[in-house]
């Protein structure tokens, strides 16, 4: 159901628009508000679980008498949450006041509304935009800009160096992200989202599912180039560097505590999420089984697309505990002098591949 | 009606906002303020049906000129120990100017034929714009490339180390 049909469904009708639009956007904003919310307790717990996992640990563990953690230590992501909710909310005197406030949510906005765009299923989408695409590219710059925020009025020297790498960073992958996803779009014809998924139905010589990745030897590598460049935007490692907690403390983010700091944590799970939602559009089939018929119907797309999402956020947090953290120069000659010429090789590739096989 | 409601909205805020980038004090208020600006402009674009065009406009002007606008004041040296501030002098001259185009520009409004289109979404945006920029203005878009690249290698010049 996308935000027309909702509108239109409304029985307000023309009478009250205000009222109408204003239920929509709270119909569409709460659910997605609560997933994230919900999504990121269980991102956290799988991250404390999977590294203690891939370090020969346990991680929490509720033994012995009393209430500690839970089974499992299911409740430590609770227990993590409450704790940033009741921790007292500082602001350096130093700092600049309302900018210092306004951070944490320009973040998180940015990262919220990209949202609207991610195709949950056949009919689960929030708005299926003509431009779906290019608009969670473009509505991602928001975090940098509230990021570069953070680090400017915490009026802290990490702060100050972990906000500027950041935006470096980000700035610098958004090319050949970008550059990957313009030769899906030349596959493809269509920025929509579901346009995107509709292209990936049915197989490849009856055997491999229609998905872009498997498309052609292009494409191949277009997802890798894809993927990396969107843990890079993340800030996740190895490319964490803005946050390097071993120069930096914590970067952008030194002076922030409780709550705000929260939000940080939230939008980076999210923009994990968007990534990760945004690769399996656009390579991975989206909400298409991977087995062209099998469970294909559109309550089940929901689970195919969320499937593949939490897999690939696996291999984020995955990555994390593999690789070790890269150096600045070593981060920009990656990103300029390896994925930028194989992103444009890509686009050429890909059109010769659409001129010869039609 | 709804979409009323939304533009007078927008407007307000485009309007508000780059009254804000002019009249603060502090520079990186300024910068902030104009981020309104630039979303807003980019809302308006939505309204003629040109969201290809919005999503560019966040895109290159919040995501690309705005950063490079942020890291030009934080790049400016102490900024963090002084508050730079940019003062109006001569508002009165100022002022006259800005009444002197805002009539020129309000009488070119209200004398200029506009096209008059049905408020019917069209079916598809950004196709059009695709095959005008490769059949009918492909000459000037790739001199527009050219000229990008050249400024993409004064700025590697510029920058690199003499060794």
């Amino acid at each position: 159901m996308t935000v027309d049909q909702l509108i239109n469904w409304l029985p307000f009708g023309t009478d009250w628009p205000v009222i109408t639009f204003l239920t929509a956007v709270i119909i569409c904003a709460l659910p997605v508000f609560l997933f994230i919310a919900v999504y990121a307790l269980v991102a956290i717990y799988g991250e404390v679980k999977i590294s203690s996992f891939m370090a020969d640990k346990v991680g929490p563990m509720g033994q012995g008498v009393g209430f500690h953690a839970g089974k499992w230590g299911l409740l430590q992501p609770v227990a993590d949450a409450l704790k940033l909710i009741l921790k007292e909310d500082i602001i350096p005197a130093a700092a600049d006041k309302k900018l210092f406030i306004m951070a944490p949510f320009v973040v998180f906005i940015g990262a919220f509304i990209s949202f609207a765009a991610l195709p949950f299923g056949q009919n689960t989408i929030i708005a299926d935009m003509n431009i779906g695409i290019f608009y969670i590219l473009a509505v991602g710059s928001l975090s940098v800009i509230g990021i570069i925020l953070a680090g400017w009025s915490s009026n802290n020297k990490w702060s100050l160096y972990g906000g500027m790498r950041s935006v470096a960073q980000i700035v610098s992958y958004e090319i050949p992200a970008g550059l990957s996803i313009i030769s899906i779009i030349m596959l493809t014809g269509t920025l929509s989202m579901q346009g995107i998924n509709e292209f990936q139905q049915g197989t490849i010589w009856g055997i491999l599912p229609n998905w872009i990745i498997f498309n052609n030897p292009f494409s191949f590598i277009a997802f890798f180039i894809f993927f990396i460049s969107g843990v890079a935007e993340c800030n996740r490692t190895p490319f964490d560097i803005p946050e390097a907690e071993s120069e930096l403390v914590a970067g952008a983010f030194t002076e922030y505590s409780g709550m705000r700091y929260a939000f940080f944590f939230l939008s980076e799970y999210a923009e994990m999420f968007v990534v990760s939602g945004v690769s399996v559009t656009a390579f991975l089939g989206g909400w298409n089984s991977p087995i062209s018929g099998f469970f294909n119907s559109p309550g089940w797309g929901v689970f195919w697309f969320m499937g593949k999402t939490l897999s690939l956020v696996f291999v984020m947090i995955w990555f994390r505990w593999t690789f070790p953290r890269l150096r600045v120069d070593q981060l920009m000659s990656i990103c300029w002098k390896v994925f930028l010429p194989f992103s444009l090789l890509n686009i050429f590739g890909v059109g010769i591949w659409i001129l010869i096989t039609g | 009606m709804m979409i009323d409601a939304a533009f007078w909205f927008i407007v307000v805020l485009t309007l508000g906002s780059a009254c804000m980038v002019v009249l603060n004090e502090k520079l990186i208020y300024s910068a902030i303020a104009l981020l309104f600006t630039l979303f807003g402009v980019a809302a308006l674009y939505v309204f003629l049906w040109a969201d290809f065009l919005a999503g560019v406009q966040v895109m290159i002007y919040v995501g690309g000129i705005l950063v490079l606008i942020i890291f030009g004041i934080m790049l400016t040296n102490r900024i963090t120990s002084v508050n730079i501030s940019h003062t109006s002098v001569q508002k009165g001259i100022g002022g006259m100017v800005v009444l002197g185009i805002l009539f020129v520009l309000g009488v070119m409004i209200l004398n200029t034929p506009w096209l008059h289109t049905e408020f019917v979404e069209p079916a598809q945006t950004t196709a059009t714009i695709g095959t005008l920029l490769m059949m009918e203005y492909l000459l000037p878009f790739e001199v527009a490339s050219l000229l990008l690249l050249a400024a993409l290698m004064g700025a590697a010049m510029l920058s690199r180390r003499d060794d």
